[in-house]
């Protein structure tokens, strides 16, 4: 549809896929895990959810960071109509909930707590044998045979066990930064902040990430979830503060804060 | 405990009055009537030996094993008929390799154990079917440890720190509760069931029997196997020369 182009012509498209382009970040540490993400869900450019929470809960000792689209192809919305009756839902919520249950059982029949591998296992046989599936993964958990472990599922498929994972759109800008500020042995409160830093610097540069950040940190004592709202985290370079309104510049003292 | 249960035992789908059901207890009978089979569990692993019984002289020293890997980290020791007990073995190897599959990890001993001990169940409970003829010993080592069961004929699975079926079962059990198996490595154990299997053969009855051993403990890795040939050779030795000792007195 031909639109009457002129400068400040926002194209939002609100037809676009649901996309979780989004960070999610998995970090294992001395004596268990840290995950944590961002919290926003656009629809091309409008953010329909700005307080998602993409941490989800598998098992009291398993969770996993989701990232993916909502795939509106025919098999996957016969899937979500299943369970949905109706409402659609993103593939990897299809996923995790198929795997909740699985774990439920598995635990039933087991007499103890799954562990973290036989849960990125699972996640995996899903992923990687429906391929129509769109979901990028993070799998954390503790449990008393391995300790702490991350796995990563990517799109495709493929589980790979790693001491720290990142994935979601805005994982692209974090590469560099997790090669220089990553170690091995880290505390509780040194990973935690790792994490919300990274997922703090994605934030400023993807535009498809945004809002709080949400931490998940799961060790032998247990499950310990953090929230930290968006307006508080630090600014990085050339980063605006938050303001009510774009327009308040104007009547600021500094009516072009960015011309240097 | 011997009884007929004359017009109740025709199918393993009837009780009897007094609550039994006899096509079991006929199916426990030729499992007592096989070669002595035992497992032990010994500090750090599972040591596991068959009398196999030699039908003839033509038979190659090796052959128709009766111990039986499931899975890297456990196997199976088979006492009665031999036919029954390759189908619950190939059963057992499939439940292994499909929970591998599934959940990415070696199948819990326990879960195994339950899963062949259903399987078995399952052929009592329709007319179409027979029950299985052997008693099965499973030993395996998982992240829990190692671990034994037992299984027999009605489907019944028990975990144990000794067990044997088979002729000499009440005198192997006899001497198996005199080791002390919680201070004995495998190494010492091997010999011990040796000499066990040795002592308990009846030379009047039988002719010449076959020692199979098998383990899987921490010198073996975790691995289930043939008990390496020169402790076997080893083994026999030690449980020739106790068994002459036991005859000069």
């Amino acid at each position: 549809m031909k639109t009457n182009k002129n400068q400040m012509d926002l194209e939002m498209n609100l037809n676009a896929p649901h996309s979780m382009g989004t960070t999610i970040i998995g970090v294992t540490y001395n004596g268990g895990v840290v995950l944590g993400a961002d919290s926003r869900t656009s629809t091309g450019m409008y953010v329909a959810n700005r307080a998602s929470d993409k941490i989800t809960q598998l098992t009291d000792n398993v969770y996993v960071c989701r990232s993916g689209s909502i795939n509106l192809s025919f098999a996957s919305t016969h899937l979500t109509l299943l369970f949905y009756l109706g409402f659609l839902a993103a593939d990897s919520q299809i996923v995790s909930d198929y795997v909740r249950y699985f774990l439920h059982q598995h635990t039933i029949q087991l007499g103890q707590s799954a562990t973290s591998k036989v849960a990125a296992n699972l996640i995996r046989l899903l992923s990687y044998n429906n391929k129509m599936l769109e979901t990028g993964l993070i799998v954390g958990g503790w449990d008393k045979y391995e300790g702490g472990k991350i796995y990563a599922i990517p799109l495709g498929g493929t589980l790979i066990e790693q001491p720290f994972a990142i994935g979601g759109s805005g994982s692209s800008y974090l590469y560099g930064f997790f090669d220089q500020a990553w170690k091995e042995g880290m505390t509780k409160d040194e990973a935690e902040q790792l994490v919300v830093k990274a997922v703090s610097l994605a934030i400023a540069r993807d535009g498809a990430s945004g809002g709080v950040v949400r931490t998940v940190i799961i060790n032998s004592e247990g499950v310990t979830r953090n929230f930290y709202p968006g307006d508080k985290l630090q600014l990085w370079h050339e980063e605006l503060e938050p303001q009510n309104s774009l327009l308040d510049l104007l009547n600021s003292s500094n009516p072009e804060p960015m011309n240097i | 405990m011997s009884s007929i249960g004359t017009g109740y035992d025709l199918s393993v789908t009837t009780f009897s009055p007094d609550g039994r059901v006899f096509q079991i207890e006929y199916a426990s009978k030729a499992v007592d009537n096989s070669g002595t089979v035992i497992g032990i569990k010994c500090k750090d692993g599972i040591v596991m030996g068959v009398e196999k019984l030699i039908a003839s002289k033509m038979m190659l020293p090796g052959s128709n094993r009766r111990i039986l890997p499931v899975h890297r980290h456990s196997g199976m020791a088979v006492a009665g008929l031999a036919a029954d007990g390759r189908q619950i073995v190939a059963r057992a190897k499939s439940e292994a390799t499909s929970y591998q599959s599934v959940y990415g990890e070696p199948i819990p001993v326990k879960e195994l154990a339950e899963r062949v001990a259903s399987y078995v169940h399952l052929c009592t409970l329709y007319w179409w079917l027979r029950p299985f003829g052997c008693g099965v010993i499973l030993g395996g080592y998982d992240r829990d440890g190692p671990q034994l069961y037992m299984v027999e004929p009605s489907g019944i699975s028990y975990r144990y720190f000794g067990a044997a079926v088979g002729k000499g079962k009440q005198a192997a059990k006899t001497e198996i509760e005199k080791l002390k198996l919680s201070e004995m490595t495998c190494r010492e154990g091997v010999i011990e069931v040796a000499k066990i299997i040795y002592k308990v053969h009846d030379e009047a009855k039988d002719k010449a029997f076959e020692l199979e051993m098998s383990w899987v403990c921490d010198e073996s890795k975790q691995q289930h196997q043939k008990v390496p040939d020169d402790l076997l050779e080893e083994a026999k030795a030690a449980a020739r020369v106790a068994l002459e000792e036991m005859d000069a007195d």
